[in-house]
């Protein structure tokens, strides 16, 4: 049992369970899912500065921070419990273009060669993990949702504005993986 | 301060907590627990692994969009059944689920986090996950993530 739950979950089943996350946190608490506002808590929580948008009762979406704290905790679970040891198995394109970019080690769930506590200070550093992460914050709030809160969520409930920036999440994303990308890596 | 009791929403939270009756401590527990379940298929499903999103965005896979296309197709499933049946939590109440409203900002904002959900290869939820598979630098995006949600939270009024 334990060595078949080892193994990579596939889409249908991985999907149809992140699904029912939908169902579960609306029945057990009258909860919407989406994970992005747990950024905006922390800024109500720790850095208000007196802004509007910060000023609300962040108290009670309190459960929102129990829950990004509880996908920590699986997520660690998972890894020292559960692992394979095998690196992911990717398609065949995708290898050839992460080898083009110069990274070499394709363990782990992310590479090192970009996101190793060692690439903080540099220029790579910079790009990945500030302006990376700056952008999905930035983002996701201009937005009002991430991947959960609009495209599972929104799209659940028939949202037509989730699909639209569903449609936007994917959009960008192709962009910076076909036009920007090739161009960022031979900066490096 | 008068905290607790200012219930004035200038901006309702857009994935909100509907229900009136109140949880402590111990009744959150219950949301960390659903959070555990979530992060553990997020790295067995291995969603959380920026080679996926490359994958993906190479179109060279099927996995995440048999991912994300089985998880939006259960959720439609499971909403229409709760309205088509009028099911209530367990707590008797009548589920609320908040309309989205639209503006330019799925357009703009969308786009955003789309450039950046590329080069991080996460969205918050698996920035989380990859913290807790002890990818420790990922505090740094997790860090700057909010200092854009503050940004934005400080020039709100003009940029929607």
């Amino acid at each position: 049992m334990i060595e078949f739950i080892k193994q990579p979950w596939p889409w249908y089943v991985a999907g149809p369970l992140i699904g029912l996350t939908v169902p579960l946190l609306l029945l057990l608490g009258n909860k919407s899912l989406g994970i992005s506002s747990s950024l905006r808590h922390v800024c109500a929580m720790c850095v208000p500065a007196g802004i509007k948008f910060f000023d609300y009762n962040w108290r009670k979406e309190v459960w929102n921070l129990f829950f990004v704290a509880g996908i920590i905790g699986g997520a660690f679970i998972a890894t020292q419990f559960l692992a394979n040891d095998e690196p992911i198995i990717l398609g065949e394109l995708t290898k050839s273009r992460l080898s083009t970019y110069g990274l070499t080690d394709l363990g782990g769930l992310i590479p090192s060669e970009l996101f190793g506590i060692d690439q903080i200070l540099s220029f790579k550093g910079f790009v990945f993990f500030v302006l990376g992460g700056f952008m999905v914050g930035f983002g996701t709030r201009y937005a009002g949702g991430c991947t959960s809160g609009h495209t599972i969520m929104g799209l659940s409930n028939l949202q037509w504005p989730s699909l639209v920036a569903t449609i936007c999440f994917m959009i960008g994303g192709f962009a910076m993986t076909h036009l920007i990308l090739p161009h960022l890596f031979k900066l490096f | 301060m008068n905290k607790e009791i200012i219930e004035k929403l200038p901006e309702a939270c857009e994935a909100p907590n509907s229900q009136k009756e109140k949880e402590g401590f111990m009744g959150n527990l219950k949301y960390l627990l659903i959070g555990a379940v979530f992060g553990l298929v997020f790295i067995k499903g291995e969603i959380v692994s920026w080679y996926r999103i490359q994958e993906m965005f190479l179109l060279d896979s099927f996995h995440m969009y048999g991912v994300i296309g089985s998880a939006v197709i259960t959720g439609v499933i499971s909403v229409f059944l709760i309205k088509r049946f009028n099911i209530k939590t367990i707590h008797g109440e009548e589920v609320v689920i908040k309309p989205k409203v639209f503006n330019k900002g799925q357009v703009y904002g969308g786009l955003i986090f789309g450039l950046g959900w590329a080069l991080t290869g996460a969205c918050p939820g698996p920035l989380y996950a990859q913290l807790g598979a002890g990818y420790f630098g990922i505090v740094i995006t997790i860090l700057s993530a909010i200092a854009g949600v503050w940004v934005f939270g400080k020039y709100r009024d003009k940029l929607i």
